[in-house]
């Protein structure tokens, strides 16, 4: 028979036990809600702002998108112009970008001996890290001026500079995630291909990288996205002007831009109109995150 | 399967920090108050005041046991700050609005010329108030039509909302609506003079006090931009520099109180504003 006491003291230790695995477990709890919380909380005073002058104040939501005219002083707010540039910056970013990315995710998983990888793996994870105002004075210092100068363009703030600040930036995104989607593929893919009497590189474009596929396309609406919400680069380079871009030398003004440019400043109407600006650019998160969700649960199967 | 997964959790946890970050290009800092050493002072607003602001709290605080600090929010955010109470004053350099008159009273601390500016280079010194506003309307669109090489011009201004630019267009007389489409914007005077000092092509405007040799300033209507000529009434870009408040506290009305003193005139002065005294 044990001793009374002992089962006594047995059960307290047990009991608190229990009390520290619950305190910890809803610690944790919390600490996941906060983030969720604070996700909604955006939400919802972005929109709460931002849908205002649509609904109480009457103003049409489909002017305020194909609208070309932005002159909050005159009561005119129309976006189209920034959307066009947001999209035409973003595409340029990815032609530009995809491709170095991509090949550069390729040199560092199938090919690159590993004294060089090592040096290179570092210092594209070290381009993350970069604060993007930093990007944005480069481009301000280096990129602006070389077009001015060799190029002979009248204004170097312009949608080429933007392209190109964009494509610097969404390379660590892509190199990162579309090297462990390469790194993934089963050592056995490359074998089977070697041993069959491909070439090294026909086994890298004919077999690997079709078989990481969505890890790369994930790469790909991942770096789009840091694209498209990138905001104190661009705003460097940009010029900001209110053209709908007619070609790649025109100074433009991305959505992002145009809320922390006027954010300062605007106060009533305005300000409530540059949250519907980041309606609509949250939209277009909204729209790739769908988009990468639909790629990973394909990358499932 | 355990890869995915790893995959998963990778790409939710990113996708979320994407849109919290894709998100926060939001709201800016509004002044706060900090507890040191004696009473604060908190003061936002224009960045065109900012710099005289600057100026005159570190000379006050040499003597008077405040802490005074200061925020360049832009004019509009000042008022906005002066009102709900956040800042104990706000910087304007732009007179208030109709809503704005009835909550906060404005106290003149000083007059700011505005500046046409062009590239270093350029030769064209002198243009017509005319010429000023074909330029920023796109009227005119190549230098060599007020008399300089035969270039594009690239006109730079402030955005819309800005202190400098209200005031600007009042004077030269265009809307926001006229001004030419493909101009840049930069936001603050900074910005536009370093814009405007690396582009031959350029043209913009700033306050007095960020004149440098980086830039070359322009006449207009053949008036230098000086301070005597300003207070003298013949150059017509200036502007009155406000502080805008509620009822002061007693170490406000101390501070407003040396700003208007020969003391505190004599420092804006040196700031490149023009003094009221000698209005």
């Amino acid at each position: 028979m044990p001793n009374p006491s002992e089962v006594k003291q047995k059960n307290k230790s047990n009991r608190l036990k229990y009390i520290m695995e619950f305190i910890s477990e809803k610690l944790f709890l919390i600490c996941a809600l906060i983030s969720v919380l604070s996700l909604f909380l955006i939400i919802g005073f972005v929109f709460f702002k931002g849908s205002n002058p649509f609904i109480a104040d009457g103003y049409s939501f489909i002017d305020f998108i194909f609208g070309s005219d932005w002159i909050p002083s005159e009561d005119k707010y129309g976006i189209f112009p920034m959307i066009v540039a947001s999209i035409y910056a973003t595409i340029g970013a990815l032609v530009i970008g995809v491709p170095i990315g991509l090949l550069t995710a390729i040199f560092l998983s199938e090919i690159a001996p590993k004294p060089i990888a090592k040096i290179i793996s570092p210092a594209v994870q070290l381009l993350a890290g970069i604060p993007s105002v930093l990007y944005g004075v480069f481009g301000l210092a280096i990129i602006v001026p070389f077009l001015q100068n060799n190029l002979g363009l009248v204004k170097g703030q312009s949608l080429i500079a933007v392209i190109l600040v964009l494509a610097i930036m969404m390379l660590p995104t892509i190199v990162t995630v579309a090297e462990t989607a390469i790194r993934a593929v089963p050592k056995t893919y490359r074998e089977g291909s070697l041993a069959l009497g491909a070439s090294p590189i026909g086994t890298i474009f004919k077999v690997v990288v079709p078989a990481a596929k969505s890890g790369i396309m994930a790469a790909i609406v991942l770096g789009l996205g840091r694209a498209i919400g990138e905001t104190m680069a661009v705003i460097l380079v940009a010029g900001n002007s209110l053209i709908i871009p007619t070609s790649i030398t025109d100074s433009v003004r991305p959505l992002t831009t145009n809320i922390a440019l006027e954010m300062g400043y605007a106060y009533g109407t305005h300000q409530e109109m540059l949250f519907a600006t980041g309606i609509v650019l949250f939209s277009f998160i909204l729209i790739l995150n769908f988009v990468l969700a639909k790629i990973s649960s394909k990358g499932g199967k | 399967m355990l890869k995915l997964r790893k995959w998963k959790s990778i790409l939710l946890l990113m996708s979320l920090t994407l849109i919290l970050t894709a998100c926060n290009g939001g709201e800016e800092d509004e002044g706060q108050a900090s507890s040191g050493n004696g009473s604060t002072i908190s003061i936002s607003g224009s960045t065109s005041v900012g710099p005289l602001a600057e100026k005159l709290a570190a000379k006050y605080m040499e003597s008077a046991n405040v802490n005074i600090e200061i925020n360049q929010i832009g004019s509009s955010a000042g008022i906005t700050n002066a009102i709900n109470g956040v800042s104990d004053i706000g910087m304007s350099s732009r007179s208030l609005e109709s809503g704005e008159e009835e909550e906060v009273s404005p106290t003149i601390i000083a007059f700011d010329g505005i500046v046409v500016v062009t590239h270093a280079n350029n030769k064209v010194k002198d243009l017509t108030m005319d010429e000023v506003k074909k330029i920023f309307t796109g009227e005119i669109t190549n230098w060599k039509e007020v008399g300089g090489k035969d270039m594009e011009i690239v006109v730079v201004s402030r955005e819309d909302g800005s202190g400098s630019r209200d005031a600007f267009q009042e004077i030269v007389d265009y809307s926001s609506g006229e001004l030419v489409r493909n101009s840049i914007i930069a936001s603050g005077n900074g910005n536009i003079k370093t814009t405007v000092a690396t582009n031959e092509h350029a043209i913009g405007f700033i306050s007095f006090e960020y004149i440098d040799e980086t830039i070359s300033t322009v006449h207009i209507n053949g008036v230098e931009p000086t301070a005597k000529n300003v207070i003298e009434g013949k150059y017509p870009l200036s502007r009155p520099f406000l502080f805008v408040h509620k009822d002061l506290s007693e170490e406000s009305q101390a501070f407003i109180d040396f700003i208007l003193s020969e003391a505190g005139q004599e420092i804006a002065a040196e700031a490149g504003a023009i003094p009221i005294t000698e209005e």
